[in-house]
């Protein structure tokens, strides 16, 4: 690596600097060095995950062979999947229609519409499990509709950020496109689906991921709405942590960074990262 | 021009309020089939509104639209027999050339080989054959406003209507689409409606022009009539150049007028003028139309010697400033009343330019027949 370029450096050219090299990298570090670590540790031949003993994959199969995790994981990923189709389409039609229309109230309800972004989690969580509680909502219903409960909420706090991406990306329309779509004979429904869906398509890519991780990893409400049937993967973490931090722990972990990884990969190579970049 | 003109967009007493601002005020104004229309004004003088109210984007506060004789003051933009090319084109982004021509097409039901064939012939009238497979995003712009173009001249509309169509482009491209536009009127046969504020497009390309102030027709004519017999002061002032002195009318016979201006002295006319005597009045007079010469050199002088107003109309006075711009040299002339006086003369040899210089003594004489008299 040309860490001292032979090259004079330009005036602008920042990223040869030696200082902003040392910069990014301890960025780098302070991001990435506990997930490295947890992935390393998560092939860690020994039962007290503290100190390095040896290499082995056994606790991937352990992971793997664990009913109760993966059980929490495919409730998580589930409740990730519903949460963000529902806060897509919530989502963009409260985007759609703060940025459109005229109402009264609206200024009320452009203001509340972000509130479960700023309220505290723990707040939220407690709000759910007396909402819950004192709407006497069912617990016993079979898979996945006992799941019911938990995706609620997640939806309530996913949402605001898909109309947020959303609305950013709405500012950006061009109204004459729309007025040249209906001048070619569209109606409104035409207008809607040929001209302003597909303007605003990478805030919704964007607004699908955010809300996809949002719900994958949320614990606070989550824990407060989880009954025992409805263990989500990182109520089952933290469950599992309770008692000792062991590497299957780490293993599941790692699998589940793989997951989002390769899904936020495949989202970016749908829609194509430029267009992502664009929408903030 | 036809003799048999038939309106085909009649607009009848329509005026458009937003809250307290009337943009257009109660305008009257019939556009015949065939003819390109240009609708020409200030920023702000209301013509683009009237423009969206013949596409329907608007609705009058008052008066009543009709396009080919139907009443389509109600109807919505998406049933209107008419297509409009947008000031910034709007091509949709997303889709590629060929599909952004078929758009209407499609909405319209039209069938998948007919749709090929006629949005293959609507680029090949815009220049863009081959083009099809392009994003809007890999063209330049004027490539996407023939997109535009093609987008609604496929639609076969009975009127295209174009905001400001060549307001985006740069000189030289918008000199050469000022003629493709003409040609391609001339080649579609169908009636074009052209918004713009430059006076030069307008006079390139119209068959007649529709000057707009404050929401009002102040003028409508032909390019020349426009520039050579303006109205009033404010086409004079709007289309062109123009020195503009206020007078009162002291002679009106049927064959010769006089107007004596405090600024320019007096100006005779070899015609009449048919205005009340001593009106007060404005003479309008073309910088053009002015030529300059070397006092004692004109061969005006003798005539303007005897107070003999048959010939040509004289002045003196010295310059005070000079542009050279190449084909023409404006020069501003000091008169001996103190008033300014411009007159550009074209630089017909290449040492024209030196014939003046700023101090000079000079006198200019224009014909019995240049000035126009204003009565508003």
């Amino acid at each position: 690596m040309a860490l001292f370029a032979r090259t004079p450096v330009a005036p602008l050219e920042y990223s040869r600097t030696l200082w902003m090299r040392l910069w990014v990298g301890a960025v780098m570090v302070f991001l990435y060095a506990p997930l490295v670590v947890l992935m390393i540790f998560s092939f860690n031949d020994s039962k007290r995950n503290v100190v390095w003993r040896g290499f082995t994959t056994k606790y991937y199969e352990k992971a793997i062979g664990n009913d109760q995790l993966v059980e929490a994981l495919l409730n998580s990923l589930t409740i990730a999947a519903l949460a963000t189709i529902a806060s897509l389409v919530l989502g963009a039609v409260a985007a759609v229609m703060l940025w459109r229309f005229r109402f009264p109230l609206k200024s009320a309800i452009d203001g509340t519409i972000s509130l479960p972004i700023i309220v505290p989690e723990i707040c939220l969580g407690v709000a759910f499990l007396m909402f819950f509680a004192a709407v006497d909502w069912p617990t016993d219903l079979v898979w996945p509709f006992n799941l019911g409960a938990i995706t609620i909420a997640h939806i309530t706090f996913c949402f605001p950020f898909v109309t947020m991406v959303v609305r950013s990306r709405l500012a950006t329309f061009n109204r004459e496109q729309e007025e040249a779509a209906k001048d070619l004979g569209a109606s409104e429904w035409q207008v809607f689906r040929d001209v302003l869906i597909p303007h605003i398509k990478p805030a919704l890519v964007a607004g699908a991921l955010l809300s996809f991780t949002l719900s994958l990893d949320d614990f606070v409400i989550t824990y407060f709405t989880s009954g025992p049937d409805t263990i989500t993967f990182p109520v089952k973490v933290y469950s599992m942590v309770r008692f000792s931090v062991t590497p299957e722990v780490n293993a599941a972990s790692t699998l589940l960074i793989l997951l989002t990884v390769a899904l936020t990969f495949v989202a970016l190579k749908l829609q194509g990262l430029k267009a992502i970049a664009e929408t903030h | 021009m036809t003799e048999t003109a038939r309106p085909i967009i009649q607009i009848q007493n329509v005026s458009k309020r937003f809250g307290k601002v009337t943009a257009v005020d109660n305008v009257t104004l019939d556009i015949n089939a065939g003819e390109f229309f240009v609708l020409l004004g200030p920023s702000g003088c209301g013509k683009t509104t009237l423009l969206r109210m013949i596409a329907g984007f608007e609705l009058p506060t008052e008066g009543k639209i009709l396009i080919d004789g139907q009443d389509v003051t109600g109807v919505p933009p998406n049933k209107r027999p008419v297509n409009m090319v947008f000031q910034s084109y709007a091509v949709f982004p997303h889709m590629s050339v060929a599909d952004n021509v078929a758009y209407g097409l499609k909405i319209a039901g039209v069938k998948g080989d007919e749709i090929k064939d006629r949005v293959a012939e609507a680029l090949e009238l815009v220049k863009l054959g081959g083009f099809e497979t392009r994003m809007p995003d890999q063209m330049s712009g004027g490539q996407r406003q023939r997109v535009a173009l093609a987008r609604s001249l496929v639609m076969r509309p009975k009127v295209l209507l174009l905001d400001e169509p060549l307001s985006a482009l740069d000189a030289k491209l918008r000199a050469q689409m000022q003629f493709e536009l003409s040609d391609l009127q001339e080649k579609v046969g169908i009636t074009f409606v052209t918004v713009t504020h430059d006076q030069d497009e307008a006079l390139s390309m119209a068959c007649r022009i529709g000057v707009i102030n404050k929401g009002e027709v102040a003028q409508l004519a032909t390019p020349s009539d426009l520039y050579e017999y303006p109205a009033n002061r404010f086409v004079a002032d709007f289309v062109g150049s123009v020195n503009i002195f206020e007078g009162k009318l002291t002679l009106d016979d049927p064959d010769k007028a006089a107007v004596d201006c405090p600024g320019l002295g007096k100006v005779y006319l070899n015609h009449g003028v048919t205005g009340p005597h001593g009106a007060d009045v404005w003479i309008a007079l073309r910088p053009e139309k002015i030529y300059l010469h070397v006092p004692g050199e004109g061969k005006a002088v003798k005539a303007a010697a005897q107070d003999a107003p048959d010939g040509y109309n004289f002045a003196r006075g010295k310059i005070k400033g000079m542009s050279y711009l190449g084909d023409i040299t404006l020069f501003e002339i000091e008169l001996e009343s103190g008033a300014c006086l411009r007159v550009s003369r074209p630089n017909l040899s290449r040492h024209d330019q030196e014939d003046f210089t700023w101090g000079d003594k000079v006198s200019m004489h224009w014909r019995a027949d240049s000035p126009v008299v204003l009565l508003g």
